[in-house]
């Protein structure tokens, strides 16, 4: 299978602001790549690169075969795009919207107010599909908007941060849709500050600070890079810390970080479930009394902040997000 | 939303249908389509569309019809003559709709959702300046059905009067273009509204849609004899037969010297054509390349 998505060296540079520094990257036909990073990172000036919106100053890139650069018309045949600020005409109803989106990918006009109505359908919109987009909640608007970039069944989809602001619910629905579109055979490029979000639909991850890829790899991958798994115990005394530390030291494989104040220990380990049964015996044995025990796994939050030496998300990056929207 | 999973994967499976790069009427049609759709649901527009020109001819039939003369037939007599006049100012207002709303639109999401899509490049322009002449068509007829309640008449049959709306129509449409061009420019709806009104009510004033401009102190009766808004007036007061409504107990040829003082008075039809012509040669192109230089960003 070739590549739905490719770009080489990516570069977009605003005055001084080097909003993208090099970017490259490949989706595997009938993959998900996850594009991981903080606000102002250099993620969705990517997409509108790769979807014709902006041109880059240098570098190349092909999506589905075409270029970007030489052929963006073939480029948007092929493409469907669902964004951060949903792009829906508010003064147009739902079904309005997705009418439109179809005749301008040159559906007949039966064809289009049939597909129209099927994905209201699917999208649970067909309730409020007669009504101004103007009166639709968040995420009412993304999911006709995601709606919209699925009018004409497009083999490569990208998708903006499409559950940023979204509450867990309509989070966990964007999430089975774009599920499904994988599981159809779809390519989809998906930006994502939410870690969790990468971790769960991608199947590769591209982790992008300061317009520049700092790693690649899986999630699994990624998290090996930060270390392997660490055993968590929570001791019930802040007395027996001093025993306990001592059990850790023979079940682990590395040094004990100790807290007294929340009587946590932490010990990286080997011998996962093993090591933990090891421990959970010595301290039976020792009558340490416990009240918790784990193996942890580095999360993609730990290995964003060993990477990029800061927090994926943070208040900072949010309020500068929504002036430079309000800026654009 | 597990019931939109099993539906996703019956539906979005197979066929992928061949999708080509429109044509520029298609989707000219297509984005002109949305936007009658949107000026059917922003109560502003509607009425700027249908109440505005109904005041407009009311106001200025009755008001400066009092100017006229005192008599009865004098005003209906300049309700007659203004009628012309108010059809083309009004017709000129409708084309500053597409700088507002090109300038509205370059500021909502929608744009970047037409740029995704296989559409012909200039088919958002097409699509907002057709729309004007739509909306000028339906001002017109609000328009004429008022002014025929009160007491304006087409003196020299349909052909003619067809003529008169057409060279209207035209020169609203070439001004379109030149509004689109400052909607993309100015990027500020308000903005492009405020300073269409600082352009548009002198040129629509100094000249011959409300008083005979051949009565103008010279230096406004030499411009208002080459504002092509007079010519435009001109030739419909002509093709409409209300030339002579003005009361002034001259002749018939000596309203006609005295009204087309002007080398384009008196050719008011090739001289607003050409007008129009300069006016597209000029910013059609200049519009096309500020869309694509405001979309590049």
């Amino acid at each position: 299978m070739g590549d739905a998505v490719t770009a080489d060296g990516l570069v977009k540079h605003y005055k001084d602001v080097k909003a993208v520094d090099g970017v490259s990257l490949r989706v595997p036909e009938g993959s998900v790549l996850g594009v991981l990073g903080p606000n102002g990172a250099g993620k969705t000036t990517t997409v509108r690169m790769l979807t014709t919106l902006i041109r880059p100053d240098a570098g190349a890139a092909t999506v589905a075969g075409a270029d970007v650069l030489r052929d963006p018309q073939a480029v948007r045949r092929s493409i469907g795009v669902s964004g951060q600020y949903a792009a829906v005409d508010e003064y147009l109803s739902g079904r309005e919207n997705l009418e439109m989106v179809a005749r301008l990918y040159h559906l007949p006009a039966k064809e289009a107010k049939a597909r129209a109505r099927e994905l209201l359908r699917q999208f649970r919109l067909d309730d409020a599909a007669n009504r101004p987009a103007k009166t639709y909640s968040g995420g009412m608007r993304r999911r006709l908007d995601l709606a919209g970039a699925l009018v004409a069944r497009p083999p490569v989809i990208f998708l903006d941060e499409p559950t940023t602001g979204l509450d867990p619910r309509s989070r966990g629905d964007m999430w089975d849709v774009i599920n499904d579109l994988v599981g159809q055979g779809t390519s989809v490029l998906l930006t994502t500050q939410y870690l969790e979000e990468a971790d769960r639909l991608a199947d590769n991850i591209v982790v992008i600070d300061h317009g520049r890829i700092i790693a690649e790899g899986t999630a699994d991958e990624l998290k090996a890079q930060v270390g392997g798994e660490r055993l968590e115990i929570t001791v019930a005394e802040a007395e027996r810390i001093a025993d306990a530390t001592r059990v850790l030291e023979v079940v682990g494989s590395g040094t004990v970080e100790a807290d007294r104040h929340t009587r946590r220990l932490i010990v990286p380990v080997t011998g996962g479930t093993q090591s933990l049964l090891q421990a959970v015996r010595a301290f039976d044995e020792q009558a340490i009394a416990v009240q918790d025990i784990g193996i942890r796994r580095p999360t993609l939050d730990d290995a964003f902040l060993s990477l990029t030496g800061h927090k994926a998300v943070s208040d900072e990056a949010d309020d500068f997000e929504q002036l430079a929207g309000q800026a654009s | 939303m597990t019931d939109v999973r099993t539906r996703l994967s019956s539906t979005t499976a197979d066929d992928s249908q061949e999708i080509r790069t429109g044509s520029l009427i298609g989707d000219g049609l297509t984005v002109a389509r949305r936007n009658l759709i949107k000026i059917r649901r922003v109560p502003d527009l509607l009425i700027f569309t249908t109440l505005q020109p109904i005041m407009f001819v009311l106001l200025f039939g009755y008001v400066f019809g009092a100017l006229a003369g005192s008599g009865a037939s004098v005003q209906s007599g300049y309700r007659e003559f203004m009628m012309a006049g108010i059809f083309t100012q009004t017709i000129i207002f409708g084309a500053t709709i597409t700088g507002y709303m090109m300038a509205e639109d370059m500021q909502k999401g929608v744009i970047d959702r037409f740029r995704t899509l296989p559409m012909h490049p200039s088919a958002v322009l097409l699509g907002r300046t057709l729309t004007d002449v739509v909306n000028n068509v339906v001002v017109l007829v609000v328009m004429s059905v008022t002014g025929l309640i009160i007491g304006w008449r087409i003196h020299h049959g349909a052909l003619h009067a067809l003529w008169a709306y057409l060279l209207m129509l035209l020169f609203a449409y070439a001004l379109s273009w030149v509004f689109a061009y400052v909607g993309l420019r100015v990027r500020s709806p308000e903005v492009v509204n405020n300073a269409s009104f600082m352009i548009i009510f002198p040129v629509t004033f100094i000249a011959n849609t409300f008083v005979p401009s051949q009565n103008m102190p010279v230096v406004l009766k030499q411009i208002a004899g080459w504002n092509p808004v007079s010519t435009i007036t001109q030739s419909a007061r002509e093709n409409f037969g209300n030339l002579y409504a003005l009361k002034s107990g001259q002749t018939h040829a000596a309203v006609d010297k005295q009204t087309a003082y002007t080398w384009a008075l008196q050719h008011p039809d090739l001289y607003t054509l050409s007008w129009t012509a300069v006016l597209l040669a000029v910013f059609l192109p200049f519009a096309t390349a500020a869309y694509k230089k405001a979309v590049a960003k």
